[in-house]
C-alpha cells in the first residue's frame, strides 16, 4: 500500500520534471501526454488507496528525516486517513481532466511546455500539502502551492496585468503564510511537536488563550489561501492566468487548502466555538460580498471566480459552525461543477478569440451544443437544484445553520442562494441565448476539440450524481471527523424549508432568463442603470482594490523610494566610495616615497628604522611593566 | 684612572674626527679625518682587551679601505666642492637623535634585566690573539671559510668592474697577439679609454 | 669614575647617529661610503665593549667578521660607482632618479 502511496504523491512530480526539460524548446505534444499520464497513475493510485481506506485502514509513512536538532525532530512523513483521501480524489480528478483539456486549449502557445511543468508542479504540492502528516509539510506544499499559482497565473508574463496579478496573488498569500507561521510556531512551543496526532492528542491540555491564539493564526494563513476578506482581491484578479490554471486552481484545489486546513484541525476548532463563530459570520459575509460583486460584472471568468469566493464562503460557514463533514462534502461537489464552469467557460473564450465580454455573446447554443449543455448543467448543479450535486451540499449547509441556531447566517446563505441563481443563469443566458451580438465583432465561433469535451464529460457526471455518494462519504469520514447528523425535528419545518429554498431558487433563475436572454445590444456605460451608485459600487468591487492601492502601496512605494534614494544611495554606497577614495588616496600621497631621490630615499629608510626600535622598545616596556 | 682618562680622550677624538667627515665640504678633509678615526678606534679596541681585533682594525681598515677611498677619490672629480642641496638640517638632526637613543634604549634592556649567559667565555690565561685564533677556527669555521670565498668573488668583481680591455680574454689569445697588443693606435686609445 | 658598558654604549649611538646623520645629508656617493663606514665602524664598537664586560668571545668574532665584509663591500661599491661615473660622468645623488616610482 506504500508503494501507492509514493506512486499517488510522486507520480505529478515526474512529470513536471520530464515536461521542465522542454521549457525551453518549441511546444512537444509529449510533454502534454506524458504529464496527462502520470496524472492518470496517481488518479488510480488513489482510487486504489481509496478503495482500501473504505475497507477501514489507513496508511501512515515516515519517508525520510528533514529535521533533528536538539529537541526538533520534523519528518517528511505522510498519512493516507479518510479525510486526506476524499482529497487527493478530488484533486486527482480534476487535475487529470484539466491536463488533458489543456493539451487542447494550449494547443496555439508557444509556452506548452512550460505549462505542463508549472500544472504538474502544482499538483505535487497540492498532494503534499493534502497528504501530509504534520504542519510543516503541510506549510511545504502550502508555499509549493503558492508558488507554482505565481507561475500559472503569470503564465503570460509578457503581459504586464498578468505578471501583477502573479505578484498581487503570491504577496497576499505571503501574507496569511505569517499568520500561519505564527500559528505553527505557536502550536510547537506549547506542545512540542508538529505531527498531527501529538498535536491533537495535546491541544486539549492547553490554555484556552493559547488555543484560541493558535486558532486565529491558522485561519489567518487559510484566508489568505482560500482569499476570504479581506484578503480576497487576488481571487479576481487571478484570472488573467490560462483558463486550465482558473479551473484547477482557483475552482478545485488552491483555494479550498484553507478549508482542508481548518477540517483538518478540527480537534483544535472544536475547543474554541467562538473563533468558530467568528469564521462562520466571516464566510457569510464573503458568500453575500462576492454574490453581490457578481451580479453587474462583465467579465465571464470574473462571474465565475466571484462565485468561487462565495461557495468557499458556504464552506467555511459549515465549517465554523462544527460540520467539518459538510464542509469537506460541499468542497468535493463543489470541485466538480466549479471546474465544469471554468473549462466551459475556456471554450468559449476560445470560440470567441479571447473576449470575455457576455454580452458581447449571445446565441452561441446553436454553434457550441456541447459546451452549452455542460454549462448549463454545471450552472443548475452550483445553484443547488435537486438532484443535482449542490443540492445535496447547500442545502445542508442551510440545515446547518438552521439546526444550530444561527438564524443570521441562514438568512443570508439563503439571500446568497438566490443571488447565486441569478447570476449564474444570467451568465448562461447572457451567452448561449439570444442575439448573436458576436456577429458585430466579426467573430466566427466554433465547438472545441472533440477530445476536449470529452475530457470534460467525467467532470459533468460527477457534477450530477455526486449527490449519491453522500452515505457512502459520510460512513467513510465519520472515522476521523465528529459526525454530527443535523436533523430538523419536525418534518413540517423540513419540507416547508427544502421546497421552499428550492422554489426561491427556481425563481431566481427564471427571473434572470426573462430579463437576459433575450438581450440584443451591448452596454455602453450610458444607461441609467450603470450610472447609479449602487451599479458603481458593485462594478469597482466596493472600491476596495483602489483602497488598498492608496493606503497599502503607495506610501510603501514611496518608502522604498526614501529607502533607495536616500539610504541606499547616500550612505551605503557613499560609504563603500568613501573607503575605495580614502585608499585611493593615501596611494597616490605616499606615491612621493619613490620618487628616484636615493638621499630622500635614506632618509625615509631611517624613519622607518626609528619607528621600528620605538615599537620594540615600547613592547619591551609594555611587557616588563604590565605583566608576563 | 688610567683607563678613564683614556677612554675620555679617545672618545671626544673620535667624535670630532667623524663630524668632520661628515660635516665638511671638502673630500680631501673628509677622507683624512675618517682615517684618523679609523686609528683611535683601534685604540678602544686595545683598551678593550681586544688586541687581535685592533691590529685588524689598523691593518684592514685605516690601511686597505682607506687606501681605496684614497684612489677613488683620486679617480674622480674633487676639485668641485659638491653642493648640497639644503633641504631640511632640522629634520636630518631630530631623526639621528632619536635612532641614537632607540639604539641606546634596546642595548641597555638586555643589560638590565641580567640574563645573560656566555656562550664563548673569555679565559684569562691565554692571549687574545691565541683565543680568538681557537674559536675562529673551531666553532667560526663555516663562517671563515665563506668570508673567505666572498673576499675572493669581492676581488674578482672589483677588477671586472673597474678595469679596461675587459672583453679581451688573455689566455685564449697566441703569443703573437699579445705581444702585438700593445701597438694601439691613438684612436683605439681614446675610444677605450671612455667608453 | 669607572667606565662601564653604558659608556661604550653611549659612545656607540653617538657615533651610530653621526654616522646616520651623515648618510641623510651627503650627496656625493662617494662621501656616502664614508658615512656607510662610519655606521659599521659604530656597531663595532658596540660589540667589543660587550664582549668585553659580559666576558664573551662571540662579540669580537662579530666585529671580525663586520670588519671582512666591510671590506669587500667597498671594493664592489668603488667599482660600481666608477662603472658610473664612467657612464655619466658625475656623482651626485640627485641625479641618479632613474629608478623613479
Amino acid at each position: 500500500m506504500e508503494l501507492y502511496l509514493y506512486i499517488a504523491l510522486f507520480a505529478p512530480l515526474v512529470g513536471s520534471l520530464f515536461s521542465a526539460l522542454f521549457t525551453a524548446t518549441p511546444k512537444a505534444s509529449i510533454t502534454g501526454y506524458i504529464a496527462s499520464g502520470l496524472l492518470f497513475t496517481s488518479f488510480v493510485s488513489s482510487a486504489i488507496l481509496l478503495n482500501y481506506v473504505m475497507g477501514g485502514h489507513t496508511v501512515h509513512v515516515e519517508m525520510m528525516t528533514w529535521m533533528a536538532t536538539g529537541d526538533l525532530y520534523i519528518p517528511f512523513g505522510f498519512v493516507v486517513d479518510q479525510v486526506s483521501v476524499v482529497m487527493m480524489m478530488v484533486v486527482t480528478i480534476v487535475s487529470t481532466v484539466v491536463h488533458v483539456y489543456s493539451i487542447g486549449y494550449m494547443d496555439h502557445d508557444k509556452g506548452f511546455n512550460r505549462f505542463f511543468a508549472w500544472l504538474s508542479a502544482f499538483v505535487f504540492s497540492m498532494m503534499v500539502l493534502v497528504m501530509s502528516d504534520n504542519f510543516a509539510g503541510l506549510f511545504i506544499g502550502w508555499e509549493g502551492v503558492g508558488l507554482c499559482s505565481w507561475g500559472l497565473i503569470g503564465f503570460w508574463y509578457h503581459k504586464e496585468s498578468a505578471t501583477w496579478a502573479a505578484n498581487e496573488a503570491f504577496i497576499m498569500n505571503r501574507i496569511a503564510d505569517l499568520g500561519m507561521l505564527i500559528g505553527i510556531f505557536l502550536i510547537y512551543w506549547n506542545v512540542g511537536s508538529l505531527q498531527y496526532d501529538v498535536v491533537f492528542a495535546e491541544v486539549g491540555n492547553l490554555q484556552p488563550v493559547i488555543i484560541t491564539w493558535i486558532g486565529i493564526f491558522l485561519f489567518i494563513g487559510a484566508m489568505g489561501k482560500s482569499a476570504q476578506f479581506p484578503l480576497h482581491t487576488w481571487l479576481a484578479d487571478a484570472m488573467e492566468g490560462p483558463t486550465p490554471v482558473s479551473a484547477l486552481i482557483h475552482a478545485a484545489t488552491m483555494v479550498t487548502a484553507g478549508v482542508y486546513l481548518v477540517v483538518r484541525a478540527n480537534p483544535i476548532y472544536d475547543l474554541i466555538p467562538n473563533v468558530g463563530i467568528f469564521i462562520a459570520s466571516l464566510g457569510a459575509f464573503v458568500a453575500l460580498f462576492a454574490a453581490s460583486m457578481a451580479l453587474v460584472n462583465r467579465d465571464m471568468k470574473r462571474i465565475i471566480a466571484y462565485s468561487t469566493l462565495s461557495q468557499l464562503g458556504y464552506m467555511f460557514v459549515a465549517a465554523g459552525l462544527g460540520a467539518y463533514w459538510v464542509a469537506l462534502f460541499h468542497l468535493m461537489a463543489h470541485a466538480f461543477f466549479k471546474a465544469l464552469l471554468f473549462l466551459g467557460a475556456g471554450n468559449v473564450m476560445h470560440a470567441m478569440h479571447d473576449e470575455l465580454d457576455p454580452f458581447k455573446m449571445g446565441g452561441l447554443r446553436k454553434v457550441m451544443k456541447g459546451t452549452f449543455v455542460m454549462m448549463t448543467l454545471a450552472s443548475v448543479a452550483l445553484a443547488g437544484i435537486y438532484p443535482f450535486a449542490g443540492f445535496f451540499s447547500k442545502d445542508l449547509i442551510l440545515e446547518v445553520g438552521f439546526v444550530e441556531h444561527h438564524y443570521v447566517i441562514y438568512t443570508v446563505l439563503l439571500l446568497t442562494a438566490g443571488l447565486t441563481a441569478f447570476y449564474s443563469f444570467r451568465l448562461v443566458a447572457l451567452i448561449f441565448h439570444g442575439e448573436e451580438r458576436y456577429k458585430l465583432f466579426g467573430i466566427h465561433p466554433h465547438e472545441a476539440y472533440k477530445f476536449m469535451l470529452v475530457a470534460m464529460s467525467p467532470l459533468l457526471v460527477l457534477a450530477i450524481i455526486a449527490g449519491s455518494f453522500k452515505m457512502t462519504y459520510y460512513q467513510l469520514v465519520i472515522n476521523l471527523l465528529p459526525s454530527t447528523q443535523y436533523h430538523i425535528h419536525s418534518a413540517t419545518t423540513f419540507w416547508i424549508m427544502t421546497i421552499g429554498t428550492q422554489l426561491f431558487v427556481i425563481l431566481a433563475i427564471l427571473f434572470a432568463y426573462k430579463k437576459y436572454s433575450n438581450w440584443n445590444s451591448v452596454p455602453d456605460g450610458t444607461s441609467k442603470m450603470e450610472k447609479s451608485f449602487g451599479y458603481k459600487l458593485l462594478w469597482n468591487q466596493y472600491y476596495i482594490p483602489k483602497i488598498y492601492d492608496e493606503v497599502f502601496s503607495k506610501p510603501y512605494l514611496e518608502l522604498s523610494k526614501i529607502a533607495w534614494k536616500q539610504i541606499d544611495l547616500k550612505i551605503v554606497d557613499a560609504t563603500v566610495d568613501a573607503i575605495a577614495n580614502a585608499i585611493y588616496k593615501t596611494g597616490e600621497n605616499t606615491r612621493d616615497i619613490q620618487n628616484g631621490n636615493l638621499s630622500s630615499m635614506l632618509r625615509w629608510m631611517v624613519v622607518g628604522l626609528v619607528v621600528l626600535m620605538t615599537l620594540a622598545v615600547a613592547f619591551n616596556v609594555g611587557y616588563n611593566v604590565f605583566g608576563a | 684612572m688610567f683607563e678613564a682618562i683614556a677612554f675620555y680622550l679617545f672618545a671626544a677624538l673620535t667624535i670630532v674626527m667623524f663630524t668632520i667627515t661628515v660635516m665638511t665640504s671638502q673630500a680631501l678633509y673628509a677622507i683624512t679625518a675618517m682615517a684618523a678615526g679609523m686609528i683611535f678606534i683601534s685604540a678602544f679596541f686595545f683598551i678593550l682587551g681586544a688586541d687581535f681585533l685592533g691590529a685588524i682594525q689598523i691593518i684592514v681598515y685605516t690601511g686597505a679601505v682607506m687606501a681605496l677611498y684614497a684612489f677613488g677619490m683620486m679617480f674622480f672629480d674633487t676639485t668641485r666642492d659638491v653642493v648640497e642641496k639644503r633641504t631640511n638640517p632640522q629634520i636630518v638632526f631630530v631623526l639621528g637623535v632619536l635612532a641614537a637613543v632607540m639604539v641606546v634604549a634596546i642595548f641597555v634592556a638586555p643589560i638590565v634585566s641580567n640574563n645573560i649567559q656566555a656562550l664563548y667565555p673569555i679565559q684569562e690565561n691565554i692571549g687574545n690573539s691565541q683565543a680568538v685564533g681557537m674559536v675562529l677556527f673551531t666553532k667560526y669555521l663555516v663562517p671563515f671559510e665563506v668570508a673567505a670565498v666572498m673576499l675572493l668573488v669581492a676581488m674578482i668583481g672589483g677588477i671586472i668592474l673597474a678595469g679596461k680591455k675587459m672583453d679581451k680574454s688573455l689566455t685564449l689569445m697566441a703569443e703573437e697577439e699579445i705581444t702585438t697588443m700593445d701597438d694601439m693606435t691613438e684612436e683605439e686609445a681614446q675610444a677605450g679609454g671612455h667608453h | 669614575m669607572e667606565v662601564t658598558l653604558t659608556h661604550y654604549l653611549v659612545l656607540s649611538s653617538i657615533l651610530f647617529a653621526i654616522g646616520l646623520i651623515g648618510v641623510m645629508r651627503r650627496k656625493n656617493l662617494l662621501m656616502l661610503f664614508f658615512a656607510t663606514e662610519i655606521l659599521l665602524n659604530a656597531t663595532n664598537i658596540g660589540f667589543a665593549a660587550i664582549s668585553h664586560y659580559i666576558g664573551d668571545l662571540s662579540g669580537q668574532m662579530f666585529a671580525f667578521f663586520i670588519i671582512a665584509i666591510a671590506a669587500s663591500e667597498v671594493a664592489i661599491g668603488l667599482g660600481l660607482l666608477i662603472v658610473w661615473y664612467k657612464r655619466t660622468g658625475k656623482i651626485d645623488l640627485d641625479q641618479m632618479n632613474s629608478m623613479r616610482g
